[in-house]
C-alpha cells in the first residue's frame, strides 16, 4: 500500500483527539485498528504532522505490546498466559495451537491466515484456560479442542 | 412511559425521577436478569439473553399458552438492552397488577459466580439458574416468568449435600459474602443509567455537592478508613487531603483501570456491572480535591469494560452529572477513557500518568509524589477502580457505617477473585479480616477434585505464596504482607498438589522480567538473572548455590529498584523459598520436581500391575510412544516421550504414574 493513497486516516486520527501529543497511544491504537498494525509510511506521516521526531513514536510505538509493526494474519488467536491458565496448562495449548498452525516460532503463518499472540490476563478465570479468537472467548481450551476451534477460521 | 432524559438541577428533582422509575420498575410482574459479564458471555449467555428476548418478545404477538386471560401485548420500552413487554390482561387474581402483565428481561453485569454460568435470575421470585443454556429460555418465560413456578433442573445443586438452592442466598458461596461495592452486579442492566437512579444512585453525589463542602467529603473518607484497593493500602482521604492542599493551576483525578494482575479481575467485573458507581466516586472525588477533568485508564484487554463506561459517560451527561454546573452547583467536570498499551508496569501511578502523557509507560522517582505533581506536572489524584466504587457508599451511608465493617487497620470489605484450583471460582467480596480457610473452603467450596491444598497465591506478581499452616490468617492489609505476601489488588490464586511452587516463582519471575521497563538497573538485570537461575533448577541443572544466589538477588532488587514492580517482584521467589524450600532443595538436589510439573525432573510410568491394555492412552499419544497389544499391560518409550501428560488424564485405572 502506498502511503499517499490515503493520507486522511492519519490526520483523521489526529483529529479525533484534538491534535495533541498528549493522545499519541490512542491515535497509534486507531491507526493499528485501521491496518492491522503500524505501517511505516503512516509514522512517518503521524511524526510529520504532530511535530515530533519519529524515534519519539517507535520510543511508544515498540514499548506497548499491544502495538504490531508488522502485518498480522486474518485472524488473531489470543492464548491467555495468566496465572490461573498457566496452571491449567496454557503452555500446552500454545504448544497445541503452534503444532496445528505449522508455526513453531514467530506470530504469523506464512498464508497470512493466523497470528498468534500470548496475553497476560483476559480476566476470565473461570474459564480457564482461555482462548481469544477475533474477540470471542473459547473457555476450558484443551489442546485436543484446537483444530476443531480454528476449523470456522477460514 | 419511563421519563425522557433531563438535566437534574437538585436533590429534589433527583428524588422525584427515582420515584417515578421505581414505580415503573415496580409495575413488573417478572424481571429476568441475564448476566453478561465476560465469564458468562464466554459460555453464550449473549445467546441466552436473545432466545429469552425472542421469547419476551413473542409475548406480544401472541397470546400466552394456556393464558386464556391474556388478550394482548404491548411493548413498554426499549432501552439500552433491556426490553420491557407488557401484555394487557384480564383481571386475574395471579397478576400482582390487575389488568396487565409485563415482563422485562435485561442483561445485567457480573454476579461473581462464573463456575456455574451463565447464570439467570428471575424476580421477583429470585430464582436463581446455573448453566442456563438458550434451549431453556422458553421454559423460563413461561413457567417461571409468567407463572412463577421454579425449575428445578436450573437451580445450583450443594455437591455435598446433594439440595438444590433455589435462591443466591441459599448457596453456601454466597451466604458467607458481605455485598457492598458488587451490590449492584447482577441485579442492575450496567447499560441503563435509569436502573442505576432507581436504585439510589447519584444520590450520594448529589449530597456531596449540595450539602458538604470539599472538606467534609475528604473529612468524611478520612474517618472511614478506606485504603486504597489498588494495593498498596494508602490511606484514601490522606491523598485527596494532600492532593487539595497542593499547588497547582489545574488538579486531575484518574481512575486506574489498568489492572495487570494475572489472575484477578474484580476491576473488570465493577467496570463492567456498575460503571456509573465508578463515574459517581470520581465525580465527588474530583469536587473535593478540586479537579475539573479526570482521566479512566483501562487495559486493553478489556473492551467490553470500555463501551459499558462509553455508554455510562453519554448517559450520565444526558442526565447533567457529567459536564458543566453538575447539580446545580458551579462545579464542572468532565471524564476522557483512555486505553492501555498492554504494559504491566503501567498500574504503577507514575508510568500511567506517563502513558497518559503519550511517552512510554516508565516510572519515576517519588521524592514528589503524584498528588503534588502528576498528569502534566499538575496535583493528581490516582485511585482503583474499587476505592472509586466505595467512595458513593461511604457518602450515603456515612463514615461511621463503613467503619464498623472490618478490622481495626482495614475498613470495609475487598473484592477478591478466588481461581485456580478451587470449586467455586469467582468473585467474592467479604469484611476485612475473615480468614483465608474461610474464603477458601466455606466460599469457594475447597479445592477441585478433592486433592490436597498446598498454597494460595495473594496480590499477583508482586505477592507471595502462603502456605496450609497460615490457613487461618486473617485477610487485611497488614497481615498478609507480614506473611511476606500482600493484599495486592485481590487475586487469590489456590493451588493444589500437583502445582510445583519452583515453576510457580519461575512464572512469575518470567512474568515480571518481560514486563520490567528496563529503566532501573537492578529490575532489568537481576531479574533475569533470577529467571536464569530459576529456568535452569526447573530443568534439572540446578546447581549447589542456586538458592543462595537467588536470595542474594532478590534483597538486592528489593533495596535498589525504582519502582514498585522492582522492589515487590521478589515476594514470589522469597515467599516459595521461605515456605517451600524442600522442593527447591529437590530440584536442585535430587533433581526432581516432586509435583510432577517441570519435564526435565519426572518420567510417566506404566504400572504394569494396573494396566489392563485398555489401549485409550495408545492411542491418545501424538508421538507414538506407548506400545503394547490390546489386554497386555502398555510401555511408554522414554525416548520418545515428549511428557505432554494426554496419555496421564486419558488413563482411567490410575496406571501411569508420574516418578
Amino acid at each position: 500500500m502506498i502511503a499517499s493513497a490515503q493520507p486522511s486516516s492519519v490526520a483523521n486520527a489526529i483529529q479525533r483527539y484534538g491534535g495533541g501529543v498528549g493522545f499519541l497511544i490512542p491515535i497509534l491504537q486507531d491507526i493499528q485498528r485501521e491496518y492491522g498494525y503500524l505501517p511505516q509510511p503512516q509514522l512517518k506521516e503521524l511524526s510529520r504532522r504532530l511535530g515530533v521526531p519519529l524515534s519519539r513514536v517507535y520510543n511508544v510505538a515498540t514499548f506497548y505490546k499491544s502495538f504490531s509493526l508488522q502485518p498480522r494474519g486474518r485472524h488473531l488467536i489470543s492464548v491467555c498466559t495468566g496465572t490461573v491458565c498457566h496452571l491449567k496448562g496454557a503452555v500446552k495449548l500454545v504448544e497445541a495451537i503452534r503444532g496445528q498452525l505449522k508455526l513453531p516460532t514467530g506470530e504469523t503463518t506464512q498464508d497470512m491466515r493466523f497470528s498468534l499472540e500470548t496475553v497476560n490476563c483476559v480476566g476470565a478465570c473461570a474459564l480457564a484456560p482461555v482462548l481469544v479468537v477475533n474477540g470471542t472467548y473459547y473457555a476450558k481450551a484443551k489442546p485436543g479442542k484446537v483444530a476443531d476451534i480454528l476449523k470456522a477460521y477460514k | 412511559m419511563e421519563p425522557a432524559p433531563a438535566t437534574v438541577r437538585n436533590l429534589e428533582a433527583l428524588e422525584a425521577l427515582q420515584q417515578t422509575l421505581l414505580k415503573n420498575r415496580k409495575l413488573a410482574n417478572a424481571t429476568i436478569a441475564t448476566c453478561c459479564g465476560t465469564g458468562c458471555v464466554a459460555k453464550g449467555a449473549i445467546d441466552v439473553f436473545q432466545a429469552l428476548r425472542q421469547e419476551v418478545a413473542k409475548l406480544r404477538s401472541a397470546p400466552v399458552p394456556g393464558r386464556r386471560d391474556v388478550k394482548s401485548v404491548k411493548t413498554l420500552a426499549h432501552t439500552g438492552d433491556s426490553q420491557h413487554t407488557s401484555v394487557s390482561a384480564a383481571k386475574n387474581g395471579r397478576a400482582p397488577v390487575p389488568g396487565t402483565l409485563r415482563v422485562v428481561s435485561k442483561c445485567t453485569g457480573c454476579h461473581g459466580f462464573c463456575e456455574y454460568g451463565p447464570i439467570v435470575v428471575v424476580q421477583p421470585h429470585n430464582f436463581f439458574y446455573t448453566n442456563v443454556k438458550k434451549e431453556d429460555a422458553p421454559e423460563i418465560v413461561a413457567q417461571s416468568a409468567l407463572e412463577g413456578k421454579v425449575i428445578e433442573r436450573l437451580l445450583y445443586r450443594n455437591p455435598v449435600t446433594r439440595k438444590r438452592a433455589t435462591r443466591a442466598e441459599d448457596i453456601p458461596f454466597y451466604q458467607k459474602q458481605r455485598r457492598i461495592v458488587l451490590s449492584h452486579n447482577g441485579v442492575l442492566d450496567a447499560t441503563d443509567i435509569r436502573d442505576y437512579i432507581a436504585a439510589g444512585g447519584y444520590r450520594a453525589l448529589g449530597k456531596a455537592l449540595r450539602q458538604m463542602t470539599p472538606e467534609a467529603i475528604i473529612a468524611e473518607i478520612e474517618n472511614s478508613g478506606l485504603r486504597g484497593r489498588g494495593g498498596a493500602g494508602f490511606p484514601t482521604g490522606k491523598k485527596w487531603a494532600a492532593c487539595r492542599q497542593a499547588r497547582g493551576d489545574r488538579r486531575y483525578v484518574i481512575c486506574n483501570g489498568d489492572e495487570g494482575d494475572p489472575g484477578a479481575f474484580m476491576d473488570r467485573s465493577i467496570l463492567e456491572g456498575d460503571p456509573h458507581s465508578v463515574l459517581e466516586g470520581m465525580i465527588i472525588g474530583a469536587f473535593a480535591i478540586g479537579a475539573s477533568e479526570g482521566y479512566i485508564y483501562v487495559r486493553n484487554e478489556y473492551p467490553l469494560a470500555v463501551e459499558r463506561l462509553q455508554t455510562a459517560i453519554a448517559q450520565a451527561k444526558q442526565y447533567g452529572f457529567l459536564g458543566r454546573d453538575i447539580f446545580g452547583s458551579d462545579f464542572s467536570f468532565s471524564i476522557r477513557i483512555n486505553r492501555g498499551g498492554g504494559a504491566f508496569v503501567c498500574g504503577e501511578s507514575t508510568a500511567l500518568t506517563a502513558s497518559l502523557e503519550g511517552r512510554p509507560g516508565e516510572p519515576r522517582m517519588k521524592y514528589i509524589r503524584t498528588v503534588e505533581s502528576g498528569l502534566w506536572g499538575m496535583p493528581t489524584t490516582l485511585n482503583n477502580v474499587e476505592t472509586w466504587a466505595n467512595v458513593p457508599r461511604i457518602i450515603h451511608q456515612g463514615a461511621a457505617w463503613y467503619a464498623a465493617i472490618g478490622t481495626a487497620g482495614s475498613k470495609g470489605t475487598k473484592v477478591f477473585s478466588l481461581v485456580g484450583k478451587v470449586n467455586n471460582t469467582g468473585l467474592v467480596e467479604v469484611p476485612m479480616g475473615m480468614s483465608l480457610r474461610e474464603i477458601i473452603f466455606d466460599i469457594g467450596g475447597g479445592v477441585q477434585e478433592g486433592r490436597q491444598f498446598k498454597a494460595v497465591q495473594t496480590g499477583g506478581p508482586s505477592g507471595g505464596c502462603i502456605p496450609a499452616a497460615h490457613l487461618d490468617c486473617p485477610v487485611d492489609f497488614d497481615e498478609l504482607t507480614k506473611l511476606g505476601s500482600m493484599m495486592g489488588s485481590g487475586g487469590m490464586i489456590v493451588m493444589d498438589e500437583d502445582t510445583c511452587m519452583v515453576e510457580v516463582a519461575r512464572y512469575f519471575t518470567h512474568f515480571l522480567a518481560e514486563e520490567s521497563c528496563g529503566k532501573c538497573v537492578p529490575c532489568r538485570e537481576g531479574l533475569s538473572q533470577m529467571l536464569a537461575i530459576l529456568n535452569r533448577i526447573t530443568q534439572g541443572q540446578g546447581q549447589p548455590r542456586d538458592l543462595e544466589h537467588l536470595e542474594f538477588l532478590c534483597h538486592l532488587i528489593q533495596n535498589t529498584a525504582l519502582c514498585g514492580l522492582g522492589t515487590s517482584a521478589c515476594n514470589p521467589v522469597l515467599s516459595t523459598l521461605l515456605y517451600f524450600r524442600d522442593e527447591y532443595r529437590a530440584h536442585v538436589e535430587l533433581k526432581k520436581c516432586p509435583a510432577g510439573v517441570c519435564r526435565n525432573l519426572f518420567r510417566y510410568e506404566i504400572d504394569p500391575q494396573r494396566c489392563k491394555g485398555c489401549q485409550r492412552c495408545l492411542k491418545d499419544c501424538a508421538v507414538g510412544a506407548i506400545t503394547g497389544k490390546r489386554k497386555m499391560p502398555h510401555v511408554i518409550d522414554q525416548q520418545q516421550c515428549t511428557k505432554c501428560g494426554a496419555c496421564f488424564s486419558a488413563c482411567r485405572l490410575d496406571a501411569i504414574q508420574k516418578i
